[in-house]
């Protein structure tokens, strides 16, 4: 058996927490992206920057400042803590937060793009039609956006899959818990334990491939469709 | 949060006509308009690009909050500035016709077609989606997407979809602009259809005199944001202070009957209201009784104070003077033809020599006819 109880333990965890995290970065960054699409404040380039920081920062910059926020004497941490829930760092929770943050604009860019190139005309058809602002946001928004929802999952996904520094920074390296196969592969390597290396980078590398050739195999077919 | 709270629009003193009132401010443009509109029959928004047309029939529609607003539309209040009051453009009953259809890519003929119609309430459903599809002639399209129809086919789905929804205002911006000639001749009997079949006031925004002429009962003249003239279509077209009647191209348009047609000739024979007097154009029958509309440039109407005889002109009919005004060496007259009038275009120098005068009735020569609404 290549993989060890560990091993897979950290492909259950890296796998659960890109599904969750994907699932939660619709949801956020649906309504920012309508946002940026569609409004004309002053706050729009500035909100637009902030979304987009992850795409330059080092991961282990964001990692820094969530660990600190999130910790005992950081603003986050004291929240939490006043709420009963405790410091979320070294967690599973603290994860998913960092993860939030880290891959919002794999997700909010693509959404923006689909909202944008929809523009006011098919809206303004809905209005004429008696479909309020929330019934024309799912009767007309959603499905032509779809193929923006799709790349925005997968970027989602794929880019949680495969981060490091964020979570090394506010998870640490807790088996079953917080050690996700990025870490798990720096840990063999630490170890000099290429075999096991092996196998789960390997695995990473055919993962990236596939998830790749589906984002481009899905534009393909979907422009041949138009 | 999650609530569109149905607003009932406030009932207002009903004669059933438009009252409108938009005071729209852009950066660099003004719209300023008050209108009183007839509650049935096609209203034409007429003026060059950039005279508001489209910025008031937005405003009509909601899709636009201007800064001081009144409009009032079948007893029903929709919108009063002064009272904070806007309804909203998914709460008002119109339907809208977009310039360039703007029909949902992802949905069927069929779907678009229901889009609106399933939004309204069962009890309000006063056009059914078959008489739509028969009217507009797009049965056969139901199944297909719109990036399968043609240009024209497209305009004729965008309007049944607004419809079916069974508008109280039916608002249509330039829906012929993006198609070219043969759409044009291809969508426009539909328009006149519509206009015949149903009860439903349309305003109708416009910059081809043409379709004004062929499809409009009224005509609001828009200019810079502002209007410079609200009347009845056939008045407003012989008003002297604006500039259909005072260019080149000035026309009058007359409403007549079939009542009768030459087959050995192909020529139609028309009867005016209130006027003895028969129209006579080539073109092939027509039922009896059906209504027609002409127009006839004032160059082409001449006049003479006995009737000619042995002339090739097809129509020589007996015409009244009502006013006149000068236009550099010419003089542009009005003529009563019935209970209608007639624009004639003639030399100041034949304006002396037949010694015209108000009241004086003479022959008005007609050279050419054209049909508008066959």
């Amino acid at each position: 058996m290549p993989l060890s109880k560990n091993d897979l333990d950290a492909i259950l965890l890296t796998l659960e927490l890109a599904s969750l995290t994907t699932v939660l970065l619709l949801i956020i960054g649906t309504p920012i992206a309508l946002w940026l699409a569609r409004t004309d404040s002053w706050l729009k380039r500035p909100v637009g920057a902030i979304v987009a920081l992850p795409l330059v920062l080092p991961p282990t910059v964001i990692g820094f400042y969530l660990l600190v926020s999130m910790g005992p004497n950081g603003f986050f941490g004291q929240l939490t803590q006043s709420l009963g829930l405790g410091t979320f760092t070294f967690s599973f929770t603290g994860l998913v937060i960092g993860s939030i943050f880290y891959s919002l604009p794999f997700v909010v860019q693509p959404l923006q793009n689909a909202f944008e190139a929809i523009g006011r005309g098919p809206l303004e058809a809905a209005a004429t039609l008696r479909a309020n602002p929330w019934d024309s946001f799912f009767s007309v928004v959603l499905p032509l956006a779809r193929p923006g929802f799709i790349t925005a999952a997968i970027l989602a996904f794929a880019h949680t899959v495969g981060e490091f520094g964020v979570v090394l920074m506010i998870g640490g390296n807790i088996p079953g818990k917080t050690q996700v196969v990025s870490v798990q592969i720096y840990n063999h390597v630490e170890t000099m334990n290429y075999a096991q290396a092996h196998w789960l980078a390997g695995g990473m590398v055919a993962f990236s491939f596939i998830i790749l050739l589906a984002l481009y195999g899905g534009r393909s077919a979907r422009v041949r469709t138009l | 949060m999650f609530g569109f709270r149905k607003v009932k629009a406030p009932v207002v003193s009903d004669d059933g006509r438009i009252r409108a009132r938009f005071v729209l401010q852009h950066a660099d443009f003004r719209l300023d308009v008050n209108l009183d509109l007839p509650a049935r029959g096609v209203s034409a928004l007429f003026g060059h690009s950039g005279s508001g047309k489209t910025s008031c029939l937005r405003c009509f529609a909601g899709l636009e909050r201007p800064q001081q607003g009144y409009l009032q539309v079948a007893g029903e209040l929709w919108q009063d500035s002064q009272r904070g009051f806007f309804l909203p453009a998914h709460q008002r009953a119109i339907g809208y016709v977009f310039q360039d259809a703007n029909l949902f890519p992802h949905l069927s003929v069929r779907g678009n077609l229901q889009y609106g119609q399933k939004r309204i309430p069962a009890a309000q459903r006063r056009v059914a989606l078959d008489q739509a599809l028969e009217l507009l002639g797009i049965g056969h399209l139901l199944e297909r997407m719109p990036a399968a129809l043609s240009g024209g086919e497209r305009q004729r789905v965008g309007i049944a979809r607004a419809l079916v929804t069974s508008p109280r205002l039916l608002l249509m911006d330039e829906p012929l602009a993006s198609l070219d000639l043969k759409r044009k001749q291809e969508v426009l009997p539909y328009l006149q259809r519509l206009h015949e079949e149903l009860d439903i006031p349309v305003l109708y925004v416009s910059h081809a005199p043409d379709e004004v002429a062929r499809l409009a009962d009224h005509l609001v003249l828009l200019d810079d944001g502002q209007v410079r003239a609200s009347g009845p279509l056939k008045e407003t077209l012989l008003r002297a202070d604006l500039p259909f009647a005072s260019d080149e191209g000035a026309e009058a348009v007359i409403d007549g009957e079939v009542c009768g047609h030459a087959a050995a000739y192909e020529l139609l024979e028309l009867r005016l209201p209130g006027s003895e007097a028969r129209l006579r154009l080539p073109h092939a029958a027509l039922p009896d009784g059906h209504p027609v509309r002409v127009k006839i440039k004032a160059r082409d109407v001449s006049l003479s104070l006995q009737r000619a005889e042995g002339s090739s002109l097809l129509n020589l009919l007996p015409a009244t003077v009502e006013s006149w005004q000068a236009l550099d060496a010419q003089m542009l007259l009005t003529l009563r033809l019935g209970e209608q009038r007639l624009l004639a275009r003639i030399t100041r120098y034949s304006f002396d020599q037949l010694g015209i005068h108000a009241g004086q009735a003479l022959w008005a020569q007609i050279k050419s006819v054209s049909l508008l609404a066959p």
